[in-house]
């Protein structure tokens, strides 16, 4: 069942990132399929999660390629909230090819297998890998918010005769959803990474290298709230800040995968 | 069969001195719809700027065209040679044309839809004049919002305020700086008002330097337009400025000729300049834009043009159709009355059976050659058609 489902879902995910890239060609029909490609999509992936969750006796999120999915999911619910309207269609060409490569790497990786027993309590999994998730999902919509953000400022720059032809979010649109977006991000991870930690204290096991970079990223993510509501930053820098912090979010959850899932 | 008449001149015809004298205020356009409406005629009176059109509905086509032209020329004669003159179809498209903006002056503008509202609204119309109407600003509609064309900026001030949304999403709170008050400016100023934008200084000759800069920190907008023979802002104040504004986005429209702004403050961080030249060709983009998405809109109101020609023809038919059902209708009831001996012995429920199944049977055998006329009639076969149905089901001449 699993696997009748995962299909559908890549298949529509491909389907909408090849659609938002028609209509960054050449806004129309293009971006409105695109976006019937992102709800059916996350629907049938909704479905495939239920199904692995009822068949692997709890969250199917136990194996990196499982959660790698459950992060997939939650990009695209997050890209939803605002990807329908049409100003925001830019945004799916960023979030949709990279849900569609990281289900691959999903797939590669294990896929919709069933994952192996887990030593950790159901508890601590929704807390820990759920806050996590949850928050780098979050991240990783600031991160595609912020790029579009530089884009458009470069066009602005620029002054390209075609700059009023296709919708764009303003700038300033974009620089307040970006941070109100890590504003609720940041917090999420703090607690994942706060219950993660008791765990490892009160396990007595020791750091490895995905607990050091996620802590780092945590830095470098309270920086840009830091920068940005003490110090004053904005636009660009905080755009550029944002694609950084968004770069330790990749390496977190492609780069070491390892041992911390074991 | 009635026929629908429409005569007119527009911008493509006729120069303004000759559409300023025969365009009418409302109240005029009013009278006139109601003159020609006299003697069972339908008339509404289309009249803007850009054109003065009549519209009639009659039974005679050829008098209504020519009480129409007569009414324009009584008010001015020379308009003759300048109207055009359409019937039916055509002049339905005609109309589905100018209310989707594709006959205007700026191809898709938006205020055309409520001047055929109004029209529409003031007219002498009936139930023909009423349906066409109502199919005309549904046309419109759909020309607006399955078309990308009324979207973007046709004038410099108006690509100015959609700049500005651009950058600050909705104006509201906003606030701009207006150095001199050219009449471009004017109403770039007035474009970002009517969204929600405030002017905080609209500073001159003698307003100071210092003011200025101080508003400079301020304001979101800034608007140059004076005609200083130099650079009336350079870039070392725009910095200083920015450095005040803790990372605010400022815009900067510079309409002078020539220029009012240093053009070095393109490459301070924060800030957009765009000058005439920038904003000509942003208008000129969205203006080849619009033709594009006018090409899409053709054919939408083609198809409504469509419609309205089905609907035309099958007028045709639809007496005949009338006298159809009914001549069934009667032949039905009338068998029923002659079986009345022998449905008394049924009891309700089985006589309202033999009702139901009767009915069915009248409705199913008329309904193939109902459609097959209405298909007729679009085809220009639709009055054939009907004088044949009269004639095989006998149908009375007063029925027609």
């Amino acid at each position: 069942m699993a696997e009748l489902l995962f299909w559908p879902a890549l298949l529509l995910y491909g389907e909408a990132a090849v659609g938002y890239l028609g209509d960054a060609r050449r806004p129309g029909s293009a971006g409105r399929f695109a976006t019937w490609g992102v709800r059916l999509g996350w629907l049938a992936q909704t479905a495939l999660l239920a199904v692995q969750a009822a068949r692997d006796d709890g969250f199917p999120w136990g194996t990196w390629a499982s959660s790698l999915e459950l992060f997939v999911w939650l990009v695209v619910s997050a890209y939803l909230i605002w990807g329908c309207r049409r100003p925001y269609r830019l945004l799916g060409l960023a979030v949709m090819p990279l849900a569609v490569a990281l289900l691959v790497a999903a797939r590669a990786g294990g896929g919709t297998g069933i994952g192996s027993a887990n030593h950790y309590s159901n508890l601590f999994l929704v807390l820990h890998v759920g806050f996590v998730l949850a928050a780098f999902a979050g991240l990783t919509l600031a991160a595609a918010l912020s790029g579009l953000y530089v884009w458009q400022e470069r066009r602005l720059k620029t002054r390209p005769a075609t700059i009023l032809r296709r919708p764009v979010p303003a700038l300033a649109t974009l620089d307040g959803l970006a941070l109100r977006t890590v504003a609720w991000s940041v917090p999420l991870l703090t607690l994942g990474i706060a219950v993660g930690l008791g765990r490892l204290v009160a396990r007595g096991d020791r750091f490895d290298a995905l607990i050091a970079a996620t802590v780092a990223t945590w830095v470098v993510w309270c920086a840009y709230l830091g920068l940005r509501l003490v110090a004053g930053w904005a636009g660009r820098r905080a755009a550029y800040l944002a694609l950084v912090g968004f770069v330790f979010v990749v390496v977190v959850r492609l780069a070491l995968p390892g041992s911390h899932f074991a | 069969m009635i026929r629908l008449v429409l005569v007119g001149t527009s911008h493509h015809h006729a120069p303004v001195e000759l559409r300023e004298r025969v365009a009418l205020e409302r109240e005029e356009a009013q009278a006139l719809a109601a003159r020609l409406a006299e003697g069972g005629r339908e008339a509404v009176c289309l009249s803007t700027c850009n054109r003065t059109e009549l519209y009639l509905a009659a039974e005679d086509g050829e008098a209504a065209e020519r009480d129409a032209v007569a009414a324009l020329a009584e008010l001015e004669p020379d308009v003759e040679p300048a109207l055009y003159r359409l019937q039916d179809q055509a002049a339905a498209l005609h109309l589905f044309r100018v209310a989707g903006g594709l006959d205007s002056l700026v191809p898709g503008e938006g205020e055309i839809l409520g001047q055929v509202r109004a029209a529409h609204q003031f007219g002498a119309t009936g139930s023909f004049l009423d349906r066409v109407f109502r199919q005309a600003l549904h046309a419109g509609r759909k020309v607006r919002t399955q078309t990308a064309i009324g979207e973007s900026p046709a004038s410099v001030s108006s690509a100015a305020a959609a700049l500005a949304e651009q950058v600050f999403g909705s104006l509201a709170g906003h606030s701009i700086l207006l150095l001199g008050a050219g009449t471009v400016s004017e109403q770039a100023a007035r474009n970002l008002r009517s969204r929600g934008a405030e002017i905080a200084l609209v500073a001159n000759s003698k307003t100071g330097r210092e003011e200025i800069e101080e508003q400079l920190g301020l304001a979101d907008v800034v608007i140059a337009s004076t005609n200083a023979p130099g650079v009336v802002l350079d870039a070392d104040a725009v910095g200083r400025a920015l450095q005040r504004r803790r990372g605010r986005q400022l815009l900067l429209v510079d309409l002078a000729v020539p220029r009012d702004l240093d053009p070095a403050i393109r490459d301070l961080d924060g800030c957009y300049l765009y000058d005439i030249d920038d904003l000509e060709e942003i208008v000129a983009e969205t203006l080849s834009g619009r033709r594009r998405e006018a090409e899409r809109a053709e054919s939408l109101v083609a198809a409504e043009a469509e419609k309205f020609h089905e609907w035309h023809a099958s007028l045709d038919v639809v007496p005949a159709i009338a006298s159809l059902r009914a001549r069934a209708e009667e032949i039905r009831t009338a068998e029923l009355r002659k079986a009345e001996s022998l449905l008394e012995r049924l009891d309700d429920s089985q006589r309202r059976a033999v009702e139901s199944v009767t009915a069915q049977i009248v409705n199913k055998l008329l309904h193939l050659p109902t459609v097959r006329m209405k298909q007729a009639a679009a085809a220009a076969d639709g009055v054939l058609y009907a004088e044949a149905v009269r004639h095989l089901f006998g149908l009375g001449e007063d029925e027609r």
